[in-house]
């Protein structure tokens, strides 16, 4: 499987990294050059060495995507820490180049419900932080 | 008519005041605090702040009953999803997105995002109609109804001129309709009507003829 990710920080790094372990083809791309030391760091040896593609450039221009490996994508994350760059980004990868598998991070839980709906695949970390949240809050305090 | 414009930079404030002293109602949404605080001792009421691509900050502004959402943010990736969710998700009938960066234009079309706006565009569109010598421009684009308005000059030895307009090997999908002498007054042409070099000719067509078209009246690259 060609995964490409959108966005090497905390999230779309670690995603990548998991991915590649698993044995997959991975793509990243950032806007961020330095975003690379991400993807190194705690590791042996260096992103490429191990395999991985990184390319420098920004989601929504379609010559990075397509620099990114776009078109030969099976699974497509958007990470970036925008919303509104993630979202769109998806929809371009899912509706204009057919990608099969595309996962997208919103942190807006009304948006996230909203696209999911639309037939997005949404993640949506805020709405499980605040679930813990809630849970830890309304738990019997002992003293 | 209630309008929401989305994003208080130079053209949405400007936009806004314009709109106000048209006697339409009006709610501008800013994002930035201190933009909306500068604003909000001009137009007061008529300005919320808040980020316009969350669902929350649209409600608030009203986008129910809004009857027109304009997106004139700096972001074209926000106005992009805040016509999609005006349209999609609160069924509002009219949308107009700022296009910032032209070459964004065709992730408006991917998602249907329409009409957009790009002053690039503009400014391009101006310069082609205020050039001298340049053959051809565009005066419509029906892109819905798949048709183009187009003025084209006829170029001295060009297959057209001298000719009548019958005899004139317009691709099928075109016509003229128009003539325009230079000096004198536009006519509907008939089909002796004789097309001279100098005039100036108004052709609907189908989009993607216009190479074919303009072959007749400023061959050689005259125009573009």
């Amino acid at each position: 499987m060609m995964v490409l990710v959108v966005g090497a920080g905390r999230v779309g790094s670690a995603v990548a990294k998991s991915a590649l372990a698993a044995g997959h083809t991975v793509s990243v791309l950032d806007a961020d050059p330095l975003s690379h030391e991400r993807l190194d760091a705690g590791e042996t040896t260096s992103w490429e060495d191990s395999g991985g593609r990184f390319t420098v450039g920004t989601a929504i221009e379609i010559d990075a995507l397509f620099a990114a490996g776009i078109e030969e994508a099976d699974i497509f994350i958007a990470a970036t820490r925008g919303d509104n760059t993630n979202i769109l980004v998806a929809q371009i990868a899912q509706k204009r180049f057919g990608v099969p598998r595309v996962i997208v991070r919103v942190l807006d839980p009304a948006r996230s419900d909203w696209y999911a709906e639309q037939g997005l695949h949404t993640i949506c970390a805020v709405k499980y932080a605040i679930e813990m949240f809630k849970n830890a809050v309304l738990e019997p305090v002992e003293r | 008519m209630y309008v929401i414009v989305v994003g208080g930079g130079k053209v949405g404030l400007n936009l806004a005041r314009e709109l106000i002293r048209n006697d339409q109602e009006v709610t501008l949404v800013e994002q930035d605090r201190q933009a909306y605080l500068r604003i909000e001792q001009e137009l007061e009421h008529a300005v919320q702040y808040g980020d316009g691509t969350e669902l929350w900050v649209l409600e608030r502004a009203g986008i129910q009953r809004a009857d027109l959402v304009v997106a004139v943010t700096g972001d074209d990736e926000d106005n992009i999803l805040i016509c999609q969710v005006a349209k999609e998700k609160y069924l509002c009938e009219r949308i107009i997105a700022r296009c910032n960066n032209p070459r964004n234009l065709q992730h408006f079309k991917l998602l249907g995002i329409g009409p957009a706006v790009s002053a690039t565009d503009l400014i391009l569109n101006l310069i082609e109609h205020e050039v001298p010598g340049h053959g051809l421009v565009h005066l419509l684009d029906l892109p819905d109804e798949q048709l183009e308005i187009i003025e084209v000059e006829v170029v001295a030895g060009a297959p057209a001129a001298g000719r009548q307009v019958s005899d004139i090997s317009l691709p099928e999908g075109s016509l003229i309709i128009s003539v325009l002498p230079r000096g004198k007054a536009g006519f509907v042409p008939t089909s002796d009507t004789v097309i001279q070099a100098g005039d100036e000719v108004l052709i609907v067509l189908d989009p993607g003829l216009e190479q074919a078209i303009t072959s007749q009246f400023a061959p050689n690259g005259a125009h573009g």
